[in-house]
């Protein structure tokens, strides 16, 4: 590759081709340049909300499509996906600060004995970015953990992914066991991760499957109104 | 009798099926580590390999899949290593001495789960020590062979290799390609078998029994790359251990699409297109085995098969492999990657 092509200034760009470089880099898995990308573009007086979802998100959406077609393998995904949490990580406070409108509380975290969570994070980010409060449990999280931060933190929605056939029932016995507990209407649930499916969700007694974050996103906003809804003519 | 022996005795050996599959519906929880059985319920691991021997097995693998260390970690129980393979090896021992044939017992090695340094935190050195633990187990348990499986990055399959060589055990090496025809970390089927059977890596006198292709995604997918295996290694012994067609999600329960007539017509396929070991892998169950057995043993050597006689008999492929990846469009505002 020619040295020119190493030497953009990013500080440089007008608004438009800066976004479109850091599309580049996200995919090119560079976290520096995209922390300095995302100052660059707050210090233009761009509201958080919009470097996350036009710079961030729509790279990351890039780079899913790439995968999905066998150009990129999980390698640069990952780089591409630590990238934006570097970003994230710096837009975080400003999105909380900047009061995006308060939306609910949500848990969430991967099933036990699944490891994968790429799915997850992405969608926690978009949350944050929507205005939710997400409390994220990590991977591998048993039915005890799911209670202890239910009770800890109160939430308005439980957040489960699974990306292996052999640890989604595992969603069954988190939901059973709010049941039997009595709590399983207290909240919203939504499950999502790659080999799920609408049917599935609804078999084991969730509210809503979420094919990509900007589903679970779509639908968290739409189900926490119901909800909100059912309350006040309650 | 070990596998090297075995395969010097016969053209094509009949490995076994699902240990998950098969485990759940002997009632383990989802989320729960199948190698714990091991020691809690060894009867339903005894019946499982017994499964397999009945229906035609010449090689069992252990139930000890996850019995590394850093797999163990999420179910608290990385101190159990040593003895989780040493007592699953003993129990496949045990029916496999039964069994008035020879059974080789393979010690199966599945990756960690973690990512290599950059990417992760795992060393290679690391890694190394987690599968010796591991192997010395199945070792002292009575296993023929470290077989090592399901693996998709390379820096894991060299650390896996290693360990073998350093315990003393002779080892076989099979990846998924589950991805556009690759392994999730990109590595194609060619360049796999090369870099284990000839690369640089490796010196001769140690290089796996055999290297092939298991579980991903169909049937077809893992013939597939088993073609190109058998290309670019014409005098390598070749493993193809593909799943029983593809999990299909029905309700709250997962099955795989795979009859037993599917797998009987995969296992010839399997054979024409070069393997010499030919087994299931997720969703296998008995049935499945006892009509593989019989194709094999019926089997009429055939030309190398063609995709389209792979997909009529074994359904489309799930992930099918691009060349996007060699050729990739080109971009504009493209940077070194740091
Ligand atoms: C509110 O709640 C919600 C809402 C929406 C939600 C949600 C929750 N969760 C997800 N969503 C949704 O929104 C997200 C964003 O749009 C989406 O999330 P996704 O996660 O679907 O999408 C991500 C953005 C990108 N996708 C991913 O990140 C998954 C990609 C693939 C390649 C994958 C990866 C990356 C990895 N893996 Co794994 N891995 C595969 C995957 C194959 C594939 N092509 O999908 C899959 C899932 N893996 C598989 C396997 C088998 C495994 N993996 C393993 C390990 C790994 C890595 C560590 C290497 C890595 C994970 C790294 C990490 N930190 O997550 C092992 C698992 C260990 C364990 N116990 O979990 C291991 C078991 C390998 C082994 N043999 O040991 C396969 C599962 C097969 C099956 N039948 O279940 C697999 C399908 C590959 C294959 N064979 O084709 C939606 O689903």
């Amino acid at each position: 590759m020619a040295d020119d092509e190493d030497d953009i200034i990013l500080s440089e760009l007008n608004n438009e081709e800066l976004v479109e470089q850091m599309h580049q880099d996200l995919y090119d898995g560079l976290k520096d340049e995209i922390e300095e990308g995302v100052n660059i573009l707050l210090g233009r007086d761009w509201a958080p909300y919009k470097v996350l979802t036009e710079a961030l998100v729509e790279g990351m959406r890039i780079v899913g499509i790439d995968f999905r077609d066998g150009i990129l393998f999980v390698p640069e995904v990952l780089l591409a996906a630590n990238a934006m949490k570097a970003g994230m990580a710096i837009l975080r406070p400003l999105l909380i600060e900047s009061g995006a409108p308060r939306q609910g509380r949500i848990v969430t975290g991967t099933v036990k004995g699944d490891i994968h969570d790429i799915g997850k994070n992405l969608v926690g980010m978009m949350m944050e970015g929507a205005g939710f409060e997400v409390i994220d449990l990590g991977i591998n999280t048993d039915v005890d953990q799911f209670l202890a931060a239910i009770d800890e933190h109160k939430p308005d929605m439980l957040g489960m992914s699974a990306l292996l056939t052999t640890t989604m029932p595992y969603m069954k016995v988190v939901i059973d066991t709010l049941k039997e507990k009595g709590i399983r209407d207290d909240m919203i649930v939504l499950v999502g991760g790659a080999p799920l499916n609408e049917d599935f969700a609804m078999a084991v007694g969730a509210d809503a499957y979420c094919r990509d974050a900007a589903v679970a996103v779509e639908t968290a906003k739409e189900l926490m109104a119901r909800k909100h809804n059912k309350l006040a003519s309650a | 009798m070990t596998l090297a022996e075995l395969l010097a005795e016969r053209p094509v050996l009949l490995a076994d099926g699902a240990t998950g599959t098969n485990l759940f519906d002997m009632g383990l929880t989802s989320g729960d580590a199948p190698d714990m059985w091991n020691l809690e319920k060894p009867d339903n691991i005894r019946k499982l390999h017994q499964s397999f021997v009945d229906a035609g097995s010449d090689i069992i693998l252990t139930n000890t899949f996850g019995s590394n260390a850093r797999r163990l970690m999420l179910h608290k129980a990385e101190d159990q290593a040593y003895e989780l393979n040493k007592a699953g090896a003993e129990l496949a021992r045990e029916i496999a001495d039964a069994a008035g044939r020879p059974v080789v017992v393979a010690g199966s090695v599945g990756p960690t789960g973690d990512l290599f340094a950059p990417l992760g935190e795992l060393t290679a050195e690391a890694a190394v020590d987690v599968f010796a633990v591991q192997m010395e187990g199945l070792k002292a348990g009575g296993a023929d062979v470290a077989w090592i499986e399901t693996m998709s990055a390379s820096e894991e399959m060299q650390a896996a290799a290693t360990a073998a060589r350093n315990v003393g055990l002779p080892y076989v090496i099979t990846a998924s390609f589950d991805t556009a025809g690759r392994t999730m970390m990109g590595i194609k089927p060619s360049t796999f078998a090369s870099e284990m059977m000839s690369g640089p890596e490796i010196n001769d006198d140690e290089r796996p029994t055999a290297v092939g292709g298991n579980c991903g995604v169909g049937a077809s997918d893992t013939l597939l790359a088993i073609l190109s295996m058998t290309e670019a290694e014409p005098n390598a012994v070749i493993v193809c251990k593909a799943n029983a067609g593809i999990p299909v999600v029905k309700g709250e329960h997962v099955h795989y699409s795979g009859s037993p007539e599917l797998m009987a017509d995969y296992a010839g396929l399997a054979i024409n297109a070069g393997a010499r070991i030919i087994g299931g892998c997720c969703g296998t169950k008995p049935e499945h085995l006892m009509a593989m057995r019989a194709a094999i043993d019926a089997h009429i050597q055939g030309d190398r098969p063609s995709l389209d006689e792979i997909v009529a008999a074994c359904g489309p492929l799930a992930n099918p492999p691009t060349d996007k990846s060699d050729n990739p469009p080109p971009r504009k505002g493209r940077r070194r990657r740091a």
